[in-house]
């Protein structure tokens, strides 16, 4: 029985339109027009527990609709979701004590109070134990370097601080399950790093299921074994991410620089990317010509300086993805 | 502290040490009071005086209506007349996602929250206005124009049973609002409308035994009576023995009403509730 799991599910929004302009204003007081959205059409996907899985898509796709599903908030309007057992919208007192979850835009921390104040009271809501919470509390302000910040008022963190103690107060009743929503999102480079080793080590060492979703490709690189590809509502791929890649994007990418101008090379399935000079970049499929022998083939022709290999940044493969499935936000 | 309460007297003890932090305000709040309260203590004295027969057959006498009125003045901002900013910023911002994940009782958690910012509020302002028209007032040699002690002890222990009932029903009467809020999404027009109906209902613009004897029955019946008017009638004496037993019923009966009405509105509110963007 997988830990998480959930099936064909389904969510509407209505939403009110109006037609533009202070006539539109008008016309709408006296007939209101409404559109539906389909947030999530058919989604169905299970975790196991200890799994660490990317959920990403573009705007619009669905992602934080499910995860609000997931964690009570919303109800759906068709399709069947268990999380350890539990109905999360039926049984939500119960099913919120035992999750945490982080919305990347919003904060939980309350603005005017100390952070230390707000973990206090977060430790009164959900009930922890006074002994198991400072134990906690202590062990989360030592690895997420929050010392110095204790005492600071929320509002006077800078957005990398505030995000490091919003993971914290996520955590102080021990959750077994993690939804992260956006957690990098507006962070400067070592932030993001310091969020992804701290959400790498609660996955290894503490086992927590974590539930992640980012428009950051470089988290889903640094943390995710397993991804899923929403878009318009339907779940697109559900695979480790070097699968993906291969289906979408297979090619890699060569870079020369040759010790003279750079010549008119002319060898099957490799395309000439881009020239400048005495430099070349090639791209090839491995399937097709491997780089050993593509390297050995250049190398025994040519007098060559410098050679590196890569493979197409994430973020490509997963818009050429996104654009074979016509997924990206209209 | 038992395990059930825990959670909701945290919310309620955080969320009163913030609001009584804004001591500007309270100060501000407390010398706007006391010179409306002067003003309206003038206009009754004006009023009493000009008709001199009528004011005899008054159900209240000027004294009394002095006193109502200060009373009035020092438990303004009890007046249910605006919705919980902090549940009207949520609504807007959509922090009421992070409501919804506590493992708390939605009604609960907002009305112990609620019931701490009316306190916080009160409590430095009446304690500021008492000390004023009650003592500082009758020093000067202004004894026409002060807060007069109550009836008697009873009425005294009576008035601070009934003023706590106040503030309790003045919460439930809040959560009403901040229900409509969460519905309509936007906090202004429903303070627009609670504004006029809380302070002409609950006898602070004018005490409610002034309106015609017509109205008396409907007017003590009514849910806003139990904000102020009761409590004070209890003070000075209008209501007494038996009376005091009414009206302490009619607040307790209206605080299980406008609780149970907003828990109920509240479940539904939340079962289709929508939280859009990010």
């Amino acid at each position: 029985m997988p830990q998480i799991l959930v099936q064909d599910l389904a969510k509407t929004f209505r939403v009110a339109e109006r037609e533009p302009g202070p006539l539109g204003a008008v016309r709408g007081l006296l007939r209101r027009r409404w559109r539906t959205v389909e947030a999530l059409k058919d989604v169905s996907f299970s975790l196991e527990q200890g799994e660490l899985l990317g959920f990403i898509g573009p705007n619009g796709a669905g992602k934080s609709t499910t995860i609000k599903i997931l964690s009570g908030i919303l109800t759906p309007d068709a399709g069947r979701v268990e999380v350890d057992g539990r109905v999360p919208w039926n049984d939500r007192l119960r099913h919120v004590g035992r999750i945490g979850v982080v919305f990347g835009q919003r904060t939980q921390l309350w603005w005017d109070l100390p952070v230390i104040d707000g973990f206090d009271l977060l430790a009164a809501i959900y009930k922890v134990e006074p002994a198991d919470y400072r134990r906690r509390r202590d062990e989360l302000v030592s690895l997420l370097r929050l010392e110095a910040l204790l005492h600071q008022p929320v509002r006077q963190l800078s957005l990398g601080q505030r995000m490091r103690a919003e993971i914290a107060s996520a955590l102080l009743h021990a959750p077994s399950i993690l939804f992260l929503d956006e957690p990098t999102i507006g962070l400067d480079a070592p932030a993001k790093l310091a969020v992804r080793g701290f959400v790498r080590r609660l996955n290894r060492e503490h086992g927590v299921t974590v539930l992640l979703t980012t428009h950051d490709m470089h988290d889903i690189e640094a943390l995710a074994e397993r991804v899923i590809v929403v878009g318009h509502g339907r779940v697109l791929a559900d695979s480790p991410f070097e699968v993906l890649r291969a289906g979408v994007l297979a090619e890699r990418r060569l870079f020369v620089d040759f010790a003279e101008e750079a010549p008119a090379l002319a060898i099957p399935g490799v395309a000439v990317r881009a020239r400048d000079g005495r430099s070349l970049e090639l791209t090839f499929d491995p399937a097709i010509l491997p780089a050993p022998a593509l390297i050995a083939k250049i190398t025994a022709e040519h007098a060559v300086e410098d050679i590196h290999i890569e493979q197409p940044p994430i973020e490509e493969v997963i818009a050429r993805f996104y654009e074979q499935h016509g997924a990206a936000e209209s | 502290m038992s395990a059930l309460t825990r959670p909701y007297l945290a919310a309620l003890a955080a969320r009163f040490q913030l609001t009584l932090q804004y001591r500007a305000a309270a100060l501000a709040g407390f010398a706007t009071q006391l010179w409306w309260g002067g003003l309206k203590v003038m206009i009754y004295v004006a009023f009493f005086a000009s008709a001199p027969a009528a004011a005899a057959r008054s159900p209240i006498g000027l004294a009394d209506t002095i006193t109502y009125t200060w009373i009035a003045q020092a438990f303004l901002v009890l007046q249910p007349w605006t919705a919980d900013p902090e549940v009207s910023q949520a609504v807007r911002s959509g922090a009421v996602a992070y409501d919804r994940l506590r493992p708390v009782d939605t009604y609960g958690f907002w009305y112990a929250r609620t019931l701490a910012w009316s306190l916080a509020r009160v409590a430095p302002r009446a304690v500021l206005m008492a000390a004023t028209a009650a003592v500082i007032v009758p020093l000067l040699g202004l004894q026409d124009w002060s807060w007069r002690p109550p009836a008697d002890l009873l009425a005294g222990a009576g008035f601070l049973v009934s003023m706590t009932l106040a503030a309790l029903l003045s919460a439930a009467i809040i959560m009403l609002l901040n229900v409509l809020v969460a519905a309509t999404l936007n906090d202004r027009g429903v303070n627009t409308l609670a504004m006029p109906a809380s302070i002409i209902l609950s006898g602070n613009i004018i005490p409610l035994a002034l309106f015609p004897d017509s109205f008396q029955l409907w007017l003590l019946a009514q849910p806003f009576a139990g904000v102020l008017d009761i409590p004070c009638r209890i003070w000075f004496g209008g209501l007494s023995g038996g009376g005091v037993v009414l009206g302490l019923g009619l607040q307790l009966f209206w605080i299980a009403v406008c609780m149970f009405g907003g828990r109920l509105a509240l479940a539904r509110v939340m079962a289709r509730l929508q939280v859009q963007g990010g």
